[in-house]
């Protein structure tokens, strides 16, 4: 094996997360995120849930609803389609972890370099995204997410605590513009 | 205008992209004898209502299904939203 110095990058392209403070809203880039798509194949609806169930320790959310537990996170992204997230750290080999446990009943297909996320807090966070998106943010429940545009990229917002706590997730290539678009509507609303 | 998705609830149009007559589902079978006939009827002949039209609509900037939207294209108000895989499996499609 040779011997690679590297250093990782964020998705922001810098040695550490960056964290923007703006007013009372703090914007925190993620990188601590390992992310799966996990698809169910036709006609193996029974042996997909069990088998993901197994793995997760909970059942997959419905339509419009993110769970968390333990490790694990499930955001719906889809009929029949998730996201599942889960420590860097510990869980590298996303895809093969969650492949290993569904085998011939689902699709997986490792997501985590193609994402960012960045955690969004403060009690004016909703304020922010009503300059931001469509969604109807002041509706949207802890356990609730949903994918919209924010300037016009396809993002997933999933509520970790309602008013509160926010995560967005956006194509890692457009990581610079999306952390952009959140800082100028954060200090729209500062 | 709003469309009340089946799955996720009322959505902003700005998120969904249109394709066109909903009878487009009924794709007919290229084996069939007269394929070329029905496949001229289905690609050319299209009703053009001043009223009610069922239409399918892609939520790309959604959960990417495919939803069969009955609206009336005068008033622009939409009556009912259904899946698309829904419609098209009552009316006999495998997928």
């Amino acid at each position: 094996m040779p011997e690679h110095r590297l250093k990782a990058l964020t998705p922001l392209a810098q040695a550490r997360p960056v964290i923007t403070t703006v007013g009372r809203i703090t914007i925190a880039e993620n990188p601590d995120v390992a992310l799966a798509s996990l698809a169910q194949r036709r006609g193996r609806e029974a042996d997909f849930t069990q088998r993901a169930e197994a793995l997760l320790g909970f059942a997959l959310p419905a339509p419009g609803h993110a769970v968390q537990g333990g490790d694990w996170g499930a955001i719906w992204t889809g009929p029949g389609q998730w996201f599942l997230e889960a420590p860097f750290a510990s869980h590298e080999d996303i895809a093969a972890m969650v492949k290993n446990a569904v085998t011939d009943a689902g699709s997986v297909t490792e997501q985590t370099d193609a994402w960012v996320r960045f955690d969004v807090t403060g009690r004016n966070a909703t304020e922010m995204f009503e300059r931001l998106s469509a969604i109807d943010i002041h509706r949207m429940q802890a356990g609730q997410a949903t994918r919209s545009l924010i300037e016009h990229l396809g993002c997933y917002v999933i509520c970790r605590e309602a008013g509160s706590r926010y995560s967005v997730l956006g194509m890692r290539s457009a990581a610079a513009s999306l952390h952009h678009a959140l800082v100028q509507a954060a200090e729209a609303v500062a | 205008m709003i469309i009340n998705h089946p799955l996720l609830g009322p959505r902003d149009s700005q998120e969904f992209t249109y394709l066109g007559d909903a009878s487009l589902i009924d794709r007919p079978d290229w084996q069939a004898p007269d394929a070329v006939d029905q496949f001229h009827d289905y690609l050319y002949l299209r009703d053009n209502p001043a009223g009610e039209h069922r239409e399918l609509w892609f939520h790309e900037q959604g959960d990417r299904s495919w939803l069969v939207v009955t609206r009336n294209v005068v008033t622009h108000e939409i009556l009912n939203v259904e899946l698309a895989s829904d419609v098209a499996r009552s009316r006999g499609r495998s997928k």
